[in-house]
């Protein structure tokens, strides 16, 4: 556990060294800050209307704002997470630091794992930035805490699951870019899998868009808790974990 | 704890195929305890692949290879607490600082707390690098940073080091200091060592293991390879004669003398002569020769004792040389 520690810490040191953390920091920002933005100015221009009116329909700031910036939010992580494990192991391999990593008395899942955290982690930090937006919310408004905080426990897990699956694919390249394209075409497919049952009903429909991990983070954003879908996204970074296990092991039959 | 064991590393039939290729070919050797080892082999003559299978990096396709007693494939985990590697490339993060990747290093291999922090100053101290430890690596010289892969493979002190090619790329005073350096860590540390330069393994090693195309073609010391290629004992000898005596009578003087199979003219240069006295298999002739020489009243400037240089051995043993040298 301790080297796991080790490694992630030098992974987030790197992060933080490279431009990548800051440009994904800002665009968090950026973006998160404008989806809240603008779901609030519609919420608000639609209350003065319903008022205006006469009407008083009930509107709810989860329902208007958190869920939809929430799903916004899930689909550019899908996009941007290949970024943040692109160099996971193909940096390592292209600078030869690999040979260090897997001559040092540390197993090879902790080397694994202690890269994927530090993606996590990271990741856990973009999240951060959206929490911040939302704490205005709470601060002029109600909203019910129970969908926001399961909300970003689906987003986590979403994320969680692509960046093991991202880690995966930068085993098998020493090229970040390949890396990142791959992990952005898997993050794409994914995606669209969610469409299937949209014009098909049948089994294999049925079956895809199962894989697909957006369609599991729709139950989590409403606020809830599906154990089929919180079982999806573990057994997604299992798989993604024992993936690159195996690639790594591989790598060293054949180097 | 430790397994009881003969040799420091001992590798038996140890075979490593590629989809393509076999890059080491059943290859035994040992080292013991302390020895300096150089690995030498042209280009692609599997050095690296040796190295990497010593270091747990790849498992071999066959045979064995052992450590301080364990075994590479059963027990990686023993044999890479106890092993410093420095690739032929060094495994540095270009975007951290000296200091800060001598400690993630060292952590790697299992060090904490003040341990570590003495460790760190220590190599540091050892390989020069403390006056740039606060530098980035991205930074730094390509000496700085070989340096700086030295200090990551003694950090946690280990039985043994591996090095490869650890002078490669650098200038002439870069790779003397690399020389130095690891001349000062012999004792402590059993050192394998690859290179294709032969002066480095002449300066540096004990023992010598001439690899080629997978195979090893030579284990021996340095000075046992070089002797046993010549086979007999051979001089290069200069001197004046009185003026009257030419370069035939000194020729036939020195092969009257029993124990001298062969005498050569070599060249003349002002009034001294150069011949190359070579004797017979299992005798030494000098003495007899130093003493004719002066009891005939000529003047002997030098007498030195030929051996096929490094080099020449390495390239009859590796092929390199088509009509195999002068024996």
């Amino acid at each position: 556990m301790r080297n796991v520690w080790t490694i992630c810490r030098r992974e987030l040191y790197s992060y933080f060294v490279s431009p990548i953390a800051w440009v994904l920091l800002t665009v968090f920002a950026f973006l998160g800050g404008y989806f809240t933005y603008a779901a609030s100015a519609f919420f608000v221009k639609d209350s003065l209307q319903s008022q205006m009116m006469g009407q008083s329909m009930p509107m709810n700031l989860n329902d208007r704002i958190i869920v939809p910036v929430l799903s916004n939010v899930a689909v550019i992580a899908l996009f941007l997470l290949p970024l943040l494990a692109m160099r996971l192991f193909a940096e390592e391999k292209r600078q030869g630091t690999i040979e260090l990593l897997v001559t040092s008395p540390v197993h090879d899942l902790e080397i694994i794992l202690g890269k994927w955290l530090s993606a996590v982690l990271m990741y856990g930090a973009l999240l951060l930035l959206i929490l911040a937006d939302f704490s205005f919310l709470f601060v002029y408004g109600n909203p019910d805490w129970k969908p926001v905080a399961l909300g970003f426990v689906g987003l986590f897990l979403q994320g969680a699951s692509i960046l093991a699956l991202c880690t995966f694919i930068s085993t098998l390249t020493k090229n970040q870019i390949v890396a990142a394209a791959i992990g952005f075409a898997l993050a794409l497919i994914l995606f669209v899998l969610s469409w299937a049952t949209a014009f098909d009903s049948s089994g294999v429909a049925q079956v895809l868009s199962y894989i697909s991990i957006v369609s599991h983070f729709d139950s989590f954003s409403r606020g809830v808790l599906d154990s089929k879908d919180f079982i999806f996204y573990l057994s997604m970074i299992f798989f993604g974990l024992f993936l690159t296990a195996r690639s790594l092991e591989s790598m060293r039959w054949r180097a | 704890m430790a397994v009881p064991y003969i040799h420091m590393i001992q590798v038996e039939g140890l075979t490593k195929r590629y989809a393509r290729h076999i890059a080491v070919d059943n290859i035994s050797f040992s080292v013991d305890k302390g020895e300096i080892v150089g690995f030498l082999g042209p280009n692609g003559a599997g050095k690296t692949t040796t190295m990497r299978v010593l270091t747990c990096f790849m498992p071999p396709s066959d045979g064995t290879a052992t450590v301080a007693g364990y075994d590479v494939f059963k027990k990686p985990m023993e044999v890479k607490k106890r092993i410093g590697y420095l690739p032929e490339a060094p495994p540095v993060y270009p975007e951290m600082s000296v200091g800060a990747y001598l400690a993630f290093v060292g952590r790697l291999k299992g060090m904490t707390g003040p341990d570590l922090k003495r460790r760190v100053d220590e190599v540091s101290e050892r390989c020069a690098v403390a006056d740039v430890r606060n530098r980035l690596i991205s930074k730094l010289s390509k000496g700085y940073r070989q340096r700086v892969g030295l200090a990551q493979a003694i950090i946690h002190n280990p039985e043994v080091l591996i090095l490869d090619e650890p002078t490669s790329g650098l200038d002439p005073k870069q790779i003397n200091e690399t020389r130095e350096l690891i001349k000062n860590l012999a004792g402590e540390h059993t050192i394998i060592l690859s290179t294709h330069i032969l002066p480095e393994v002449e300066a540096i090693c004990q023992k010598i293991v001439i690899i080629n195309k997978g195979h090893i073609v030579a284990t021996d010391s340095v000075e046992n390879l070089t002797h046993r290629m010549r086979g007999s004992d051979a001089i290069s000898l200069e001197l004046e004669t009185d003026g009257i005596a030419g370069q035939s009578d000194v020729q036939q003087r020195l092969e009257s003398l029993s124990g001298v199979s062969k005498v050569l003219f070599k060249h003349a240069t002002d009034h001294k002569l150069t011949f190359e006295v070579e004797s017979l298999p299992g005798h030494s002739a000098r003495a007899d020769v130093a003493r004719s020489v002066v009891n005939a009243g000529w003047n002997l400037f030098e007498m030195k004792s030929l051996s096929y240089s490094l080099e020449e051995v390495f390239l009859q043993l590796t092929g390199g040389m088509p009509d195999g040298g002068q024996q």
